[in-house]
């Protein structure tokens, strides 16, 4: 019981204490505003300039929403594609690899030459997501126990059904690390196409909010933009390990250490 | 209706006529080598008859669980063939394995209706049939657990509930109790003796156990060091129901010796 309040409270004091310093540095040491902005500033910030953050939220959220998807989708499919068919396999993998190993930020204006901005900045962000979830997948597939295939065969199952009622939920734990990684990469790869295309002129997420800040020299909005994407992330991160806590609390190893 | 479903080579259209009555399948000079060389079973000819308890009993690795799974049809002899009197068709033959292999995200019911799913019925026709088979092995209040719910002996009767559930006329198991303690296993050996009366099952139990084998089957067949060939056969005929007092008896004592003696011979003959 003391445990668990710790570990609630403890988190929340230490990152309290953590603005207090802050607020106290730029106070004390009469740092201006365009170097470091006061917590408070960024607060009132945020509210002001609300109109201006929100809609940049929506268009990231957005973004990322969709590259989620698409990676999740992509990857597990992708994975029950080399699943079934080793030739696919062999054929198509090195191209995932190819495309995980380059670096996303050296990709991203290539993309915009070829394709609309909002379309480059999603490819750049599934492009990052969906690797984790295919390898995670991948693994998953192949981690099926060898006696319950032997079982299904005994019963002339069908490959569909040995897919959809065996290796499919077996690789369900996996598929799920694969998607909590993806979560954060989408924001990652979203922001990072954003700022690449932000100096391509075109934009309205909040990364490119940031870009645009920091020529401007409008540090308080940039603190303001950065505290979203933050937070963004933190939310991607907790309803994603809430839903893996969902779907595995009946079964999975993974899912039992709150109840230790 | 006599056919053949057999594998291998050498399977002649009327060898199903030629098993001797009372056989249900036959294992005639099967042998299995192994991709990478090793020939885990060789020349093996065996007879199953409807309705014994069969125990084949060798050391580990000597290619009973080998010969198991060529009897199942989930392996193919590379010698030899295996005859059946009638055809088989799925979920007449069902294996249990040394662990109870369970679908960790499925219920104890949905472990136990798993068979009937991939044979094709719905749930609402299969709940009675799972209900009935999980009654009998004493887990019914049991339906809605998960399997890591379970202990390691009540894991293994969902396993043999889920094999008992189509009804087949072969159980095949191999080693299903070898990783239970003492007194898990000596309860399951009588409830699956119990089973086998009163269903009139074919039974093959594969066991390391010169014990175990003893106090279930009616015939003990002792196999070789790899590669697995049959060294003797020896009839165990003390009358069921075989309780504690046959455990304890002086007739089950002699009786493992006996079996005791035939395995050493077998293992040392091998030069292992």
């Amino acid at each position: 019981m003391i445990d668990r309040a710790l570990r609630i409270l403890l988190p929340i004091i230490a990152l309290a204490l953590a603005v207090l310093a802050w607020h106290l540095v730029v106070r004390i040491k009469e740092i201006p505003p365009f170097v470091l902005p006061s917590p408070g500033l960024v607060f009132a910030t945020l509210i002001s300039d609300w109109p201006i953050l929100g809609a940049s939220l929506a268009t990231t959220l957005l973004t990322t929403l969709e590259g989620f998807l698409l990676a999740v989708f992509g990857g597990v499919g992708l994975a029950v594609l080399f699943n079934q068919s080793r030739l696919a396999e062999y054929s198509f993998y090195p191209f995932a690899v190819i495309l995980q190993v380059t670096p996303v930020v050296a990709i991203a204006p290539l993309l915009l030459v070829y394709l609309s901005q909002p379309a480059a900045v999603l490819a750049c962000a599934w492009i990052v997501a969906f690797f984790p979830v295919l390898a995670n997948a991948t693994l998953g597939l192949n981690s099926v126990d060898r006696n319950l295939v032997d079982l299904f065969r005994l019963y002339g199952a069908s490959r569909w059904q040995i897919l959809r009622y065996l290796k499919l939920p077996a690789a369900l734990p996996y598929i799920l690390g694969g998607v909590r990684i993806a979560g954060g990469l989408a924001l990652i790869g979203a922001v990072v196409a954003e700022i690449a295309a932000g100096s391509a002129g075109a934009g309205s997420g909040l990364a490119f909010r940031i870009a645009e800040s920091g020529y401007r020299l409008n540090a308080p909005r940039m603190f303001a933009a950065l505290l979203l994407l933050s937070l963004t992330g933190v939310v991607i991160f907790f309803a994603l390990t809430l839903l893996s806590q969902l779907l595995l609390r009946h079964w999975h190893e993974s899912a039992q250490q709150q109840q230790a | 209706m006599e056919t053949v479903a057999a594998t291998g080579e050498g399977t002649k259209p009327d060898a199903a006529s030629a098993l001797s009555p009372g056989t249900l399948a036959a294992l005639c000079g099967v042998g299995k080598i192994f991709p990478n060389g090793v020939a885990a079973v060789r020349a093996l000819d065996l007879d199953i008859k409807a309705g014994e308890f069969l125990a084949v009993l060798g050391p580990s690795g000597c290619g009973k669980s080998t010969a198991l799974r060529m009897l199942a049809g989930l392996i193919l002899p590379s010698q030899g063939s295996i005859v059946w009197r009638e055809e088989r068709a799925p979920g007449d033959l069902s294996f249990v394995f040394q662990e109870p292999t369970l679908m960790p995200w499925a219920t104890v019911t949905g472990n136990v209706r798993l068979p009937l799913m991939l044979l094709g019925r719905d749930k609402e026709t299969a709940a009675p049939r799972v209900r009935q088979t999980l009654e009998r092995v004493g887990l019914a209040t049991f339906a809605k657990a998960y399997p890591r719910e379970l202990s390691g002996g009540m894991q293994m009767r969902v396993s043999i509930a889920r094999a008992l559930v189509t009804d087949p006329r072969l159980l095949l198991m191999d080693e299903p109790f070898a990783a239970l303690d003492e007194i898990t296993r000596f309860r399951l050996n009588n409830d699956l003796l119990t089973l086998w009366r009163e269903l009139s099952k074919t039974v093959v139990f594969v066991t390391h156990s010169v014990f175990e084998s003893v106090y279930l089957a009616q015939r003990i067949v002792v196999m070789t060091p790899r590669p697995g060939r049959i060294f003797d056969e020896i009839v165990i005929d003390a009358p069921y129901p075989r309780d504690e007092s046959f455990r304890t008896s002086a007739e089950y004592a002699a009786l493992c010796r006996k079996v005791s003696q035939a395995l050493a011979a077998a293992v040392a003959k091998s030069g292992a």
